[in-house]
């Protein structure tokens, strides 16, 4: 059988939840972890005669996010009612926009991993964003074979983002989603915590053999709250379909679900009823306005971009790019790297992004801390780095010294230094004794170097080392030795 | 156009409506009467007319985002078919 080389296409739509106080069309509560129904009020389990009033701080959101991606904040938007049947929907309906959403448009920036160490640029096309209320909650167990329905969630304000079927592989699928779920944190409208259902991915696949024009048919992968689970689903979903034209089938469009435990995605519902959902605007919503004004002001309280403040970095401080992304992951993090260069100095902010990015973060890791929470400062940081950069320290003792800042043994690296005697040896009549002392003790080694052999000579700078308990400047010893030897 | 009785039967289906066999012709004969009304308005040139999606020339007034509602779940629930553990029963239903 002849081998077709297939072309995966990925299109992501996600929602995102706003970070709002109260509802989107309501007064109620949208904190997460109440008690089953004491935040659904009159409008949110559709008692007769109530009427939805738009949350100004949803509508705010959604144009920052516009603005964020560089897309076209629509001047005119309108709601419009998508119906459905279902418990958790007491209207019949949700609100949703349809013809006319809020946000048009837009792209964001990517690396991509390419699974050999190195990353590649990718732009991903958005195709809108629109704002509508979240469903409530169904628990199908334990209610003696009745389903027990919570509307708390039901009108929490979402941003559904939609992506232009830009993607090629889980990896660029994944590295997109992380971007996004970056972004909504870093101009902070949505919290991003994906367990409480913050930030939830919906994939649509399909495979065309590479070359065809057309789109093969999609399958649309719901409700995806992790990255692992978007890789996951995404990887399987592609083999499965491959699979199945290989073996003379055809995919058939469908909704499909993921299932942790086994890796698989398995059909969910019906295809003739799932999209039929009878779209039309919403009388009791008077279409959405937003002048330029608004979008104005909004422009003006909107933090600097990840993307403008990698460049920054790019450009001021000669990082590379993948350094760059990696230090503008989060607002957090960029923060605490933009306070050590403020303090150790712009000169050593390569040092400085080595620091943030390599002992840093694996310490954080492995405790399982925020950077926010980190048990060093920036300032601390940047007072260690300072003492590298003016060769108080080598590289093997700073590490030494992070280790005591990261168990607080002294306020600053400077104390550590002077409590723990740790300060560089540079004195070259000191570390000719020191040299001195070891040649004397390590007459093998120094005959063995004599006959030809090189590795000698790194044996006895390493106990040059040692002797000086790792104070002496390295590479003094070095050159020292050398001309001893020589 | 007009409907045809499948269309009809799904269209009912979509609204959860049993339609008895007599009902279902008398309301393809109802559906179609009202297309026919929209086949009479299709007719009339809209070039450069925009859409209109509600009848009065407004904006949409937006309230500011606050908690104003409290704990009403008490009062809803008394006139609820069956509620247990603060939940809304209702017939089991599954995907």
């Amino acid at each position: 059988m002849s081998r077709t080389d297939w072309e995966v296409v990925i299109g992501l739509e996600i929602h995102t939840q706003l970070n709002t106080q109260s509802k989107i069309f309501s007064g109620a509560s949208i904190a997460f972890g109440a008690e089953p129904n004491v935040q659904a009020c009159g409008v949110d389990i559709a008692l007769p005669g109530v009427l939805p009033v738009l949350n100004k701080g949803a509508v705010e959101r959604a144009i920052r996010f516009g603005l964020a991606i560089g897309a076209t904040v629509a001047p005119k938007s309108v709601f419009a009612r998508k119906n459905y049947f279902y418990p958790d929907l007491p209207k019949g309906y949700q609100i949703s926009q349809f013809e006319l959403p809020v946000v048009v448009g837009g792209h964001i920036d990517l690396l991509v991993p390419d699974g050999k160490g190195g990353a590649y640029e990718k732009r991903v096309n958005l195709t809108r964003a629109h704002l509508e209320e979240d469903a409530g909650k169904s628990l199908h167990e334990d209610f003696h074979g009745m389903t027990g329905i919570d509307l708390n969630r039901a009108g929490t304000p979402l941003l559904e983002i939609v992506s232009e079927p830009d993607m090629r592989s889980s990896a660029e699928a994944v590295a997109y989603a992380r971007a996004l779920h970056a972004l909504v944190r870093w101009i902070d409208i949505c919290d991003g915590n994906m367990q409480e259902g913050s930030f939830r991915c919906d994939a649509n696949v399909s495979v065309r053999p590479r070359g065809q024009a057309e789109f093969g048919t999609r399958r649309e992968i719901k409700n995806l709250n992790s990255f692992r689970f978007l890789q996951q689903a995404i990887d399987y979903e592609i083999q499965w379909q491959i699979d199945l034209i290989e073996d003379g089938g055809k995919v058939q469009q469908a909704t499909v679900l993921f299932d942790p435990d086994t890796g698989e995605t398995r059909a969910m519902r019906s295809k003739e009823d799932a999209h039929d959902y009878r779209y039309f605007p919403d009388p009791d919503l008077l279409p959405l306005v937003i002048d330029s004004a608004w979008i104005e002001r909004v422009k003006g309280e909107l933090p600097e971009l990840p993307a403008a403040l990698s460049a920054r970095f790019q450009g001021e401080y000669g990082l590379s790019a993948y350094d760059a992304t990696t230090l503008t992951a989060s607002r957090e993090t960029a923060q605490y790297y933009l306070d050590v260069v403020a303090a150790a100095g712009a000169a050593n902010a390569k040092t400085c992004a080595n620091w943030v990015m390599g002992d840093l973060a694996a310490r954080l890791n492995k405790a399982e801390l925020d950077i926010t929470a980190s048990p060093v400062s920036a300032a601390q940081l940047a007072g260690l780095v300072a003492r590298i950069a003016d060769n108080t320290i080598s590289n093997a003792i700073a590490k030494k010294v992070f280790e005591a800042l990261w168990s607080g043994e002294g306020e600053s690296a400077d104390a550590i230094i002077e409590a723990q005697g740790l300060k560089q040896v540079t004195d070259s009549g000191a570390i000719e004794a020191i040299i001195d002392e070891v040649l004397a003790a390590n007459q093998k080694s120094v005959e063995e170097f004599r006959a030809g052999k090189e590795k000698a000579f790194n044996a006895l700078v390493g106990q040059c080392m040692k002797a000086s308990k790792g104070k002496a400047n390295p590479a003094q010893v070095n050159e020292i030795l050398k001309k001893k030897l020589g | 156009m007009s409907l045809s009785l499948d269309e009809v039967r799904h269209i009912a289906k979509l609204a959860r409506l049993e339609l008895a066999p007599g009902e279902l012709e008398a309301t393809q004969a109802k559906l179609n009467g009202i297309f026919s009304l929209i086949e009479e308005m299709q007719a009339v040139d809209t070039d450069g007319v925009e859409p209109m999606s509600h009848p009065q020339e407004l904006a949409q007034r937006l309230r500011p985002d606050a908690v104003t509602e409290t704990d009403r779940r008490a009062a809803f629930q008394a006139v609820a078919p069956q509620t247990e553990a603060g939940l809304y029963l209702v017939p089991k239903v599954i995907e």
